[in-house]
């Protein structure tokens, strides 16, 4: 037995920041210092706090080191793991306080979040089952198998008002009895872990740090509705996930959890991996559905609903790797539990990826109703540099942006929607002043065309011809005819397109153009960029008497646009300016400026 | 798996373990002393028996078992603290796994202090 644990994350985060060394280090150190049998090292999934990584955590203290470096090594193990003299000058500084070292459960970060999806994410092994189980895990379907109807369990959802993760929030409990209701031969549980949009990592960091909590809810789906086989659909892209997954399928089929007559109750259930190869489209259930009958992923129009006839032309049902991850802590604590949580329509917590303009770039779950001020100012940290809050995107893609006026609005599916934006699966970029409302549009567009299957017209080519506008008013080239054209476009394509790629496609215009409408109207009117991030429309220009003629801009000026002689103002020829703002970023008397 | 008992011994068996990485307010906490002066006064094997103690009876969701530096009583050492919340700090002094085994039957499972350890038990002149 060992007297200590440290965790070290194993997050796809903290692994690009080094945390395999830091654990083989660690390893190699506590062999030589003697403390091997004494103290384990255990790698877990994300910790969320992934602007802080690699992070190390060492349990029964619960001390919290953050960027860990592998030369500190040798001093945490000799100082922390053998003397037990915490090294604070290493740990996460909000933890260090004049008064002594406070809980991580005590930070702005974590105070306010309440973990449910994520409460085994950096707590276990995710490739060792016996932690899993160890935390409670496959007791939900154990409990299912021997105590509970399908019915019983479908009700149990039902009354939990849980809803899809993906961005939906279709009622789960409404989905499975929907597919119950249908008899066949054979029905399919799939799960859609095809994360696609851009800055979203939750169902990534589930996956790693928790693969045990989706088979089993796949699990209890597959006996509720009356399926004998799961597939899980994850992105290639997700080599860590992909990997956990395979190691965690490996074990429950060893330990039986999967497989025939699971518990001795006569009840068999299997899962199978299928990889997608990185076409956004296939995150859409039924393209993602025919991508795993091993056809080209397209969409095909629905009714008939997965629900009726999905995978193999079976009752299916396709639920999101997060929304997996809430049922076995519902079927255990109970349907009210889960329901005494979050606003009105939209019950328990969502997990979501914060990222952009934001201090604490990381995975947080909050209770749904936390507003967006308590999740970019307390939780997230703030924006760096005293810059101003201009607009929060969340649903990539499909959705749009919140501007400041709505900073105070409880965030929950509903709310979201009222404002024109969506929850979407959770992505939540935070932007400041210096962000250009129609350059991100403009992102998201570039985005879509790429990611446009062809299917149908509005979307392949309503698109295209949304690029092509957006790219106009960025370079100061439209009039306010392409801007009503835009708008017309927007709601064409909203209403003809085949699938929910296309339908929400022009989510991110439309949102900006009703928040950010003076934004489009000075790039065209003025032909001028309020936030200077268009370089089409910006020029630089130096202050001849700030400048002191150090004749640093000229040479670092990769064009040789920029002339003049030591000690005299210098000039920027225009003409040969490609304005990457090299110049303004070396001049160290503030003499640059850009219009 | 065939069987619910097979799952609970499986659990059984880890929840103490896993039950470490709580972070919990509530804990008691059971301090060894390990600077120079306590390991060499054999505080390692205190402190391995008082943490294995702790897992095996299945008190982790009770108690922490950490170390700490010198707190100054050299010729004591090696020494154990235990901090119950809300209760004074007991001071265990010259202790050895077989003292840590009683500690832990006895104080940490039964609630009654072992005074013929304790500091405040010891003639210090």
């Amino acid at each position: 037995m060992y007297r200590s644990h440290v965790l070290v994350c194993g997050g796809t985060g903290c692994t690009s920041s080094g945390s395999q060394k830091i654990m083989e280090k660690l390893k190699e150190e506590l062999e030589k210092q003697g403390l091997s049998d004494e103290v384990a090292v255990v790698q877990t999934g994300c910790h969320g706090l992934c602007a802080l990584g690699p992070i190390m955590i060492v349990y029964p203290d619960a001390s919290f080191y953050s960027m860990v470096k592998e030369e500190d090594i040798p001093e945490i193990v000799s100082e922390h793991l053998l003397k037990g003299r915490v090294v604070k000058r290493l740990l996460y500084q909000e933890t260090v306080t004049p008064a002594g070292v406070k809980a991580l459960i005590d930070t702005d970060f974590y105070k306010k979040q309440h973990r449910i999806a994520l409460r085994n994410c950096g707590i276990i092994n995710p490739e060792v089952i016996e932690e899993y189980i160890g935390t409670g895990g496959y007791q939900a379907l154990g409990k299912v198998l021997t105590e509970m109807t399908p019915d019983d369990v479908i009700q149990v959802l039902l009354d939990s008002g849980l809803r899809g993760r993906g961005g939906g929030g279709f009622p789960t409990g409404l989905k499975w009895k929907l597919a119950k209701q249908n008899d066949a031969d054979q029905k399919y549980v799939c799960c859609n872990a095809d994360e696609g949009d851009p800055g979203a990592f939750m169902d990534r960091s589930i996956l790693e740090g928790d693969p045990h909590a989706v088979l089993e809810a796949m699990a209890i789906a597959g006996y509720a509705i009356g399926a004998s086989q799961g597939y899980i659909y994850v992105r290639a892209e997700y080599p860590i996930a992909v990997q956990r997954l395979k190691i965690a399928i490996d074990q429950a089929r060893e330990m039986e959890l999967l497989g025939k007559d699971i518990f001795g109750t006569g009840f068999n259930f299997d899962i199978d991996l299928r990889l997608g190869a990185g076409a956004f489209v296939c995150g859409e259930e039924t393209a993602l559905m025919t991508s795993i009958e091993g056809n080209r992923g397209e969409p095909r129009p629905r009714p008939p609903f997965p629900a009726q006839k999905g995978l193999f032309g079976k009752p299916t049902i396709l639920n999101n790797v997060e929304t997996y991850a809430n049922i076995p802590q519902i079927i255990l604590n109970g349907p009210e539990w889960f329901a005494s949580m979050g606003t009105e329509k939209s019950k328990g917590t969502k997990v979501f990826a914060l990222g952009g303009k934001i201090h604490n770039t990381g995975l947080v779950e909050i209770p749904m109703g936390t507003t967006l001020r308590e999740v970019i100012e307390e939780i997230g940290g703030g924006i760096p540099g005293g810059k101003k809050f201009k607009a929060a995107q969340t649903g990539g893609p499909s959705g749009g942006c919140i501007p400041a006026e709505h900073f105070d609005i409880p965030i929950d599916y509903d709310n979201l929607i009222s404002i024109g934006s969506m929850m979407g699966s959770g992505g939540l970029i935070v932007m400041d002043e210096t962000d250009c409302m129609v350059d991100i549009a403009k992102f998201f567009l570039e985005f879509t065309v790429e990611e446009s299957c062809g299917k149908c017209t509005p979307c392949r080519i309503g698109t295209k011809r949304m690029l092509e506008i957006l790219t106009k008013i960025t370079k100061g080239q439209a009039t306010m005819e392409d801007l009503d054209k835009l708008e017309d476009l927007c709601y064409y394509i909203k209403e003809n397109s085949a699938c929910g790629l296309g339908q929400t496609a022009p989510n991110p215009v439309l949102s900006t153009l009703r928040y950010f409408r003076s934004e489009y109207e000075a790039h065209i009117k003025e032909k001028r960029c309020p936030a200077g991030v268009c370089k089409a429309l910006l020029s630089y220009h130096i202050d001849p008497d700030k400048c002191k003629g150090c004749t640093l801009c000229a040479r670092s000026c990769p064009n040789n646009a920029i002339s003049g002689t030591v000690r005299n103002p210098h000039m920027i020829d225009q003409e040969k300016c490609i304005k990457c703002g090299a110049c303004m970023e070396k001049c160290k008397f503030g003499a640059i400026y850009k219009q | 798996m065939k069987s619910l008992e097979e799952l609970r011994a499986i659990r059984e068996k880890m929840q103490n373990q896993v039950s470490m990485r709580a972070e919990d307010h509530t804990h008691t906490r059971v301090v060894v002393g390990m600077a120079t002066c306590g390991i060499a006064s054999g505080a390692r094997p205190v402190l391995n028996a008082l943490s294995s103690l702790v897992q095996e009876k299945g008190l982790t969701g009770k108690v922490a078992v950490t170390q700490t530096g010198c707190i100054g009583l050299c010729q004591y050492e090696p020494i154990v603290e235990v901090m119950e919340p809300g209760k004074p700090k007991v001071t265990y002094i010259k202790m050895n796994p077989d003292k840590a085994a009683e500690v832990v039957e006895r104080h940490l499972i039964g609630g009654h202090v072992v005074e013929k350890y304790t500091l405040a038990s010891a003639d210090i002149k």
